[in-house]
């Protein structure tokens, strides 16, 4: 498909029909760019066809199943993208509660961030939140940041952060990036043990970070004993919430001993992912760690006003040039209001019932290397399908040709061939069943014919994509390739 | 429940596959002690209730005020052909694109999008975006650490304060040295920039136009931190970028900006899209997603993640940067509405802004007591001083419907009477007429 | 695939010394476990290396592995070739797709032989 520079006609006019005086009677010539940028002249018509041709070319969760394990796609509600467009909400300029008397112009955004935050403290189990950073990585980054600060300001000596090996990518790259040493714990038998914590754990060590369930789907069961000894070297416990889907209402990170935790409102309160982006990694702390928390708070009157409080002198300081992606979080606010208790605890519930039921409808075509009760999401292995020279990947895209995304596959690391399925509470049990029969039959075939699955995907705009020749080529933009 | 869609029947049967008697028995493993303490949740409201709730809160904002605030973050009008385009389901719900084939949309639309960012700021590379500015910001200075292997870092303080208070949180923990070069009455201070480079520079930090409103030429002062071997990192604003000279023409090693101001509302700070460019030499330095144009296996053109091996979920710990999601959404904001625009719609939004301010700043300095700080050209935004405290105007003026821009004191000690106004081609001549004669009786 | 002549690393680059002069590669192994490769980070000619510190980087597609010099001494020529064509080193490990050659200083230790060196990957490949 051409791109939009390739239909670009020069002297076709957008939609801007007014003209300014030049910049030259404003601005030196010597300070003005010397020729044109190079944007596109297209007509309206070009521009909303070539973009609608563009969307026919992705799959989405309005349009396809969408188990992509750890990344919670679950139906993203149409009523938040109205609360979303609420001019009210989307005008308004955020140095606004800044200016002294202005405060008064915003008062329903700060009363948003506000209860958003009492939400999430009473859902985690949390004494206070942030709602700053910007994504789950971001999250992560902030927490880690607070686990600096909190040592820091104790004079703790503390070097290093421990990070179990079946953790999210991100958990490694945001504690090295807030400087500290990574050191990674062998899971056994799929989880954490008190044993191979106690090889890594010493005074040095700062905190742990951890993902429960974790990313196999399977619940830390040796949480209590694991809080009791980061708690006796005064380590902090952090919580990765990518996979909160699967106990809210059932535990509470904040009551069972984590001391930071992030949330990703894009996976577990539906907020639409758009392609990668923008999300909310909002980060709650216990008591002990709240003076650390980025500034601005928002802070409630006595006479019901709101308020921004910049008072507080161990605040890391600034993570985000305002709120964090305020246009985000309240979609998620307004996700929270319509579920309500009961309706997030079913979700919940519903997310880790489809979950095993598709494990256990899956457990005779594939290898499960931990074939027990799952929590939101369970991985299988293509380790037999491999025999036969099929490989995880090609499964993937055998799935694209039969209209379902595919799994998270080759995460986590320590498990071969893996596919990781994560459906969420919002699939029915008839798209649960399509997808089973669907992922059999490719097994199937990988029996008969595995040449077919090795080929897919042939159903869609393109076959498989050379990515040698992409890394190689750099051809990153219209106007720069490798020779 | 809204949007679980088992029925009790279909539950049953689940249950029964998997051999449970009940969905409890899924969660045995989250033992009694282990159980919430508390979960005080309001219960659920019907779509209709949560509407109208939201509505109310919506009514408590006041945003009918005219407004001059820009400091970074511009009220420039968004062309309907935005939302309309970038709602579409297959773009709004899908994830970051894993598997490329069934993502060819987002794909594209990216790379399209890199190819008009480095075209506007006149760069080799772009990356698929960052959060917001700052961030792109912090991360350029990463990337001038790693590329140098140098510790100390430049910055003009008449970039943003705000990125300038991002960059300090972020880098506590990493032992670099960060030397704020002051602005002179609101211009970059040039010479006292070039005199600061030395062997140990890193990178040296400016933006164009200035938190100021100020716009500079650097071509000289990234000649000096070229000899150093310093990395030249500039901040830029987009929608101006479309006239004004170009980072690449100035021979920047990195360029960034907050991408805000093409496409998306100001929504109370966010979501905000962070854009990075940088030379081809920067690019294996650059943190986040970048997206390459390569064949299919029957030689069709298609698109990909590209040069993934700097990312996190391939070197971990080792990676250029923890991020892992885009702004994906804001940067397809950003490219349809450049596409919406064109080329000629974006410089003419540049050039009424422009023309607006100039008008403004006329009017405003012929007020007695009123001048302007910042000498030499300026874009769409300036700085003016006043006879009085700006806080207390602003508190006045915004009473009347009108805030009349942003105060300079807010970030700076001396600058108690300092006032930033910025116009936009939305800011009519009558509106500016008003403020005017606002702030001439204001003052009397 | 392991030429009798050279000496390797555990971590499996080679090293062919003539003289004062080590060559160093990576093994035909090393380049097949990695797959294609799309870009090869070397040190500057001057750079001092140290046996055992990192040195640089190979990529391919779907995974980046360090580079550990074998050897001890200052880069005197690094294969500029690999720049644009770092396919080399999948071609030809262990001749045109070679990466640096080193001055040497000091004996370096623990590097094994062809068939010592055979030994490790095949514990590795299993």
């Amino acid at each position: 498909m051409k791109t939009i520079f390739e239909q670009s006609v020069p002297g076709r006019e957008g939609c801007w029909p007014c003209e300014g005086l030049s910049e030259e009677t404003f601005i030196p010539k010597e300070l003005l760019r010397n020729e044109e940028a190079g944007l596109p002249s297209a007509g309206e018509l070009d521009v909303v066809r070539h973009f609608t041709k563009l969307s026919q070319r992705n799959f989405g969760v309005d349009g396809n199943f969408y188990p992509l394990g750890s990344c919670t796609m679950k139906y993203n509600p149409k009523f938040t993208e109205v609360v979303g467009a609420m001019p009210g909400f989307t005008r308004l300029h955020p140095v606004l509660p800044q200016l002294q008397g202005a405060g008064r112009l915003c008062q329903g955004a700060l009363e948003v961030i506000y209860e958003t935050e009492q939400l999430l403290c009473e859902i985690t189990g949390m004494n206070a939140y942030t709602l700053h950073p910007m994504a789950g990585a971001h999250g992560e980054l902030t927490g880690v940041m607070l686990m600096a600060a909190y040592h820091r300001d104790k004079g703790n000596k503390k070097t290093k952060v421990i990070v179990p090996d079946s953790a999210h990518g991100t958990n490694p790259a945001s504690a090295a990036i807030a400087g500290f040493e990574v050191v990674s714990i062998e899971s056994r038998d799929g989880i954490i043990a008190p044993e191979a914590l106690r090889e890594v754990l010493d005074d040095e060590v700062a905190g742990m970070m951890m993902t429960c369930p974790n990313t196999l789907g399977l619940f830390e069961k040796n949480l209590p004993e694991i809080v009791a000894m980061l708690r006796e070297v005064d380590a902090l416990l952090y919580y990765d919430g990518a996979n909160l889907n699967a106990i809210m209402g059932k535990m509470r990170v904040g009551d069972v001993g984590f001391d930071i935790v992030h949330l990703n409102l894009h996976k577990t309160f539906a907020t639409p992912h758009g392609g990668g982006g923008p999300g909310s990694g909002p980060v709650g702390v216990s008591e002990r760690v709240t003076p650390y928390l980025p500034v601005s708070r928002v802070q409630k009157l006595e006479d019901g006003q709101f308020v921004l409080d910049y008072d507080h002198p161990k605040s890391i300081g600034y993570v985000a040039p305002f709120y964090g992606n305020f246009g985000v979080f309240l979609k998620a606010y307004s996700y929270i209001l319509r579920l309500g208790k009961t309706g997030l605890a079913r979700a919940t519930e519903n997310a880790v019932l489809s979950a095993n039921y598709m494990r256990k409808r899956l457990e005779d075509a594939f290898e499960i290397p931990y074939n027990r009760t799952c929590m939101h999401e369970f991985v299988l292995s293509a380790v037999r399908q491999a025999e036969k020279g099929v490989r995880a990947l090609d499964i993937a895209k055998a799935l694209l040709d039969k209209g379902h995304h595919a799994p998270t596959i080759y995460f986590p690391l320590i498990v071969k061939e893996c596919m990781m399925i994560e459906p969420t509470e919002t699939e029915n049990k008839a798209t649960l069943d399509t997808f089973v029969d669907d992922l059999v039959a490719i097994a199937d075939m990988v029996q008969s014919d595995p040449e077919v699955i090795q080929n897919a995907p042939v159903t869609l705009p393109v076959t498989r994509l050379d990515e040698t020749k992409a890394a190689r080529g750099m051809e990153l933009t219209e106007d720069l390739a490798n020779a | 429940m809204p949007f679980v869609p088992h029925t009790p029947e279909e539950v049953r049967e689940m249950l029964a596959v998997i051999g449970v008697d009940s969905v409890d028995d899924l969660f045995a493993e989250i033992t009694e002690s282990m159980r919430p303490q508390s979960f005080d949740i309001p219960e659920g409201l019907s779509e209709m209730e949560v509407l109208a709730k939201l509505e109310g809160m919506a009514a408590k904002n006041a945003t009918d005020s005219a407004s001059f605030l820009g400091a970074g973050f511009y009220d420039h009008y968004i062309p309907a052909a935005v939302d309309a385009l970038t709602m579409r389901g297959e773009f709004y719900t899908a994830y970051t694109p894993y598997q490329p084939e069934a993502s060819q949309g987002t794909l594209q639309a990216i790379f399209e999008y890199q190819t008009a960012i480095c075209r506007l700021m006149d760069m080799d590379c772009a990356n698929a975006s960052v959060y917001d500015g700052g961030t792109a910001m912090y991360e350029a200075t990463m990337m001038a650490v790693r590329k140098t292997k140098r510790r100390k870092v430049l910055i003009s303080e008449a970039l943003n304060p705000i990125y300038r208070v991002m960059l300090d949180s972020y880098i506590t923990n990493l032992n670099l040295e960060v030397v704020c070069v002051p602005h002179k009455n609101g211009r970059t201070d040039i010479e006292g920039l070039k005199a600061a480079i030395d062997d140990k520079t890193a990178a040296v930090l400016v933006q164009n136009p200035n938190f100021f409103g100020s716009v500079n030429d650097f071509t000289e002062l990234f000649n000096a931190a070229r000899e150093k071997k310093a990395v030249s990192i500039i901040s830029s604003y987009p929608v101006l970028q479309a006239l004004l000279k170009t980072p690449g023409q100035m021979g920047a090693d990195i360029a960034v900006a907050e991408g805000q101001s093409l496409g998306l509302p100001l929504s109370f700070g966010g979501p905000y899209l962070g854009i990075m460019t940088c030379t081809k030499k920067m690019v294996r330095q650059m943190p986040g997603r970048i997206v390459g144009r390569t064949e299919d296996t029957e030689g069709r053109t298609g698109y990909v993640l590209t040069l993934q091996a700097r990312e996190q979920h391939i070197r971990r710990q080792k990676a250029t940067s923890n991020i892992c999601s885009n702004q994906s959404l804001c940067a397809l904001r950003a490219l349809v509405h450049m596409c919406a625009l064109g080329e000629m719609g974006i410089r003419r939004a540049a050039r009424l802004s422009i023309e607006r301010a100039h008008l403004c700043a006329e009017k405003l300095t012929a007020i007695p007591g009123v001048e302007m700080l910042t000498d030499g050209p300026f874009g769409n935004e300036f700085a003016i001083t006043l006879p009085v405290n700006a806080f207390e105007i602003i508190s006045t003026l915004s009473e009347r419907g009108f805030i009349p821009g942003f105060p300079l004191g807010r970030y700076y000690d001396d600058l108690d009477n300092g006032l930033l106004v910025a116009c936009t081609e939305k800011t009519s001549e009558e509106q500016i007429g008003i403020l005017a004669e606002m702030m001439r009786g204001a003052l009397k | 695939m392991i030429p009798a002549d050279l000496k390797y690393a555990k971590t499996h680059e080679w090293v062919k010394v003539v003289g004062d002069v080590a060559t160093v590669g990576i093994s035909h192994f090393a380049q097949e476990q990695l797959g294609d490769l799309t870009f090869v980070e070397l040190p500057a000619v001057g750079d001092t290396l140290e046996q055992g510190e990192e040195f640089g980087s190979v990529e391919s597609v779907k995974a980046a592995s360090e580079l550990y010099a074998p050897v001890s001494g200052e880069v005197i020529e690094v294969n500029e070739e690999l720049e644009d064509a770092p396919e080399k080193v999948n071609e030809s490990p262990f001749e045109e797709g070679w990466l640096l050659k080193v001055r040497i200083s000091g004996e370096p230790d623990g590097l094994l032989d062809a068939d010592a060196y055979a030994t490790l990957i095949e514990s590795e490949a299993h």
